[in-house]
């Protein structure tokens, strides 16, 4: 299936110093690189990413107690 | 703590008022029965284990994750998740509808609401998924035994169908924080379907040189014939554990799933789920979720290649074997002996001891290991 890309610009310095910076690395593409950092970014700052209130993870801790998961 | 996939583990399992009014507003719905491998489906979306996938994927994710083994939005996904039903049951359906799901023994699952439904080819959609049509591949099997129109929509969990190794069920949210209460940065995923012989004991403390914590996590469900039970599965690592490993370095946690066998686009879809339920690297051996000669051993490995984006560390392990003239667990990479030291970790050879009743030589299995599987009358699948 064809994937759509947009082109954006970033310094050249900067995109020079992120092909180094990938060499040998598992990232074929300075854009590979540029994109899995950007989708990082997004999902820290998503409010959904956010997984528990203190009451649920208070829960948690005690059925992973009960299960003998933790002390 | 590592991202989940698609960046939020999805919660979709009901409690409370919600859960009330879902059985409530169940009982005037129309019903849809789900096997089980579906009702396993459901939980693992709901639970968060298939995040981002909020429900049994449309048209347009099913044609993505067939031809560029990824969602729509770009994420890597290689696994199509669906539901399918027949033309007959389907034909009333209307988009928008919210129907019920139901378990085969009448257990009420989850609601869904019917965003779609559509046709699909089962010979592409195998020759896409496996890399064949043979029907002798037991993926492919299941591909053409599907009906022929499948559904798409979001789930809500009514409730968790009960098995026998609830003990042992742990959802991403929850993993997440077992985790952190270890205080582990670094966490391998180890998938297995096996019990452990030594040659995986030394994979996973390889891998365990190297990262904080271990999570160990079998997959529960449907296998095939000639496969360990789930419950031998189990309670052999539940010995292992207790025996080789220190308690604050290994966890395990079941995973209920059914295997597909997809070989490399399996594999994928496996270090999803460890990356959801918190791993930061996943162990890929030779042949990861293969069956028979379908895929080259190394398959699973080279196609991780394709996803530098995947945000989940592959650990590659190539062969290994005991070496005599070494007295230990090698590879092809750090023993100069020839093949005539070697013994090989064979399957077939530990079990046919098994079955006799002998206890394989401690080169392959640890004995505490061996005795719990010669306790189980019958340890295999029929």
């Amino acid at each position: 299936m064809d994937k759509e890309f947009t082109p954006i610009s970033i310094p050249t310095t900067l995109y020079k110093k992120i092909e180094e910076l990938i060499k040998g690395t598992e990232y074929g593409s300075v854009s590979s690189y540029v994109s899995k950092i950007l989708r990082d970014s997004l999902a820290k700052n998503d409010p959904g990413a956010q997984a528990f209130t203190k009451e649920e993870e208070e829960k948690v801790k005690e059925r992973l107690k009960a299960l003998g998961y933790i002390d | 703590m590592i991202q989940p996939h698609g960046g939020k583990i999805v919660d979709r399992v009901l409690r409370g008022r919600d859960q009330e009014e879902a059985l409530a507003r169940a009982r005037s719905l129309r019903a849809l029965a789900i096997d089980a491998e579906l009702v396993s489906d459901v939980e693992n979306i709901a639970a968060g284990v298939y995040s981002p996938l909020e429900g049994f994927m449309g048209s347009g994710d099913f044609q993505a994750v067939l031809s560029g083994m990824r969602l729509q939005n770009d994420l890597p996904w290689t696994i199509p998740i669906v539901l399918d039903v027949d033309r007959q049951t389907a034909s009333p359906l209307k988009a928008g509808e919210e129907v019920l799901l139901r378990a085969e023994d009448g257990r009420e699952i989850a609601l869904m609401r019917v965003d779609e439904k559509y046709e699909y080819a089962k010979e592409e959609t195998a020759e896409k998924v496996f890399g064949t049509a043979d029907p002798a591949h037991p993926g492919v099997a299941k591909v053409i035994r599907m009906k022929d129109v499948l559904l798409s929509g979001p789930v809500d969990l009514i409730a968790v169908a009960p098995t026998p190794f609830d003990r042992w069920k742990l959802h991403p949210k929850e993993t997440r924080v077992l985790f952190r209460e270890k205080g582990w940065r670094t966490v391998v995923g180890f998938q297995t379907r096996n019990t452990p012989h030594i040659g995986h004991e030394y994979v996973q403390k390889a891998a365990l040189t190297f990262t904080d914590g271990i999570f160990i996590n079998p997959v529960i469900g449907r296998k095939k014939k000639g496969d360990f039970k789930d419950e031998v599965i189990l309670a052999s690592y539940e010995e292992l554990i207790r025996h080789y490993y220190l308690k604050e370095r290994a966890v395990m946690a079941i995973l209920q799933m059914e295997m597909r066998y997809a070989g490399p686009r399996e594999a994928i879809h496996h270090a999803i789920i460890r990356k959801n339920f918190g791993c930061t690297h996943i162990i890929i051996g030779r042949d990861h979720a293969g069956v028979g000669s379908f895929y080259h051993p190394y398959a699973a490995q080279d196609i991780f290649e394709e996803f530098p984006d995947l945000g989940i560390v592959p650990l590659f392990f190539r062969s290994f074997y005991y070496c005599r003239k070494c007295g230990s667990v090698v590879n092809e990479k750090i023993c100069p002996h020839p093949p005539s030291e070697q013994i090989q970790f064979s399957g077939t050879k530990i079990r046919d001891l098994l079955v006799k009743g002998e206890c394989p030589p401690p080169e392959l299995m640890r004995p505490e290991v061996a005795k719990v599987i010669m306790e189980f009358k019958d340890p295999f699948n029929e």
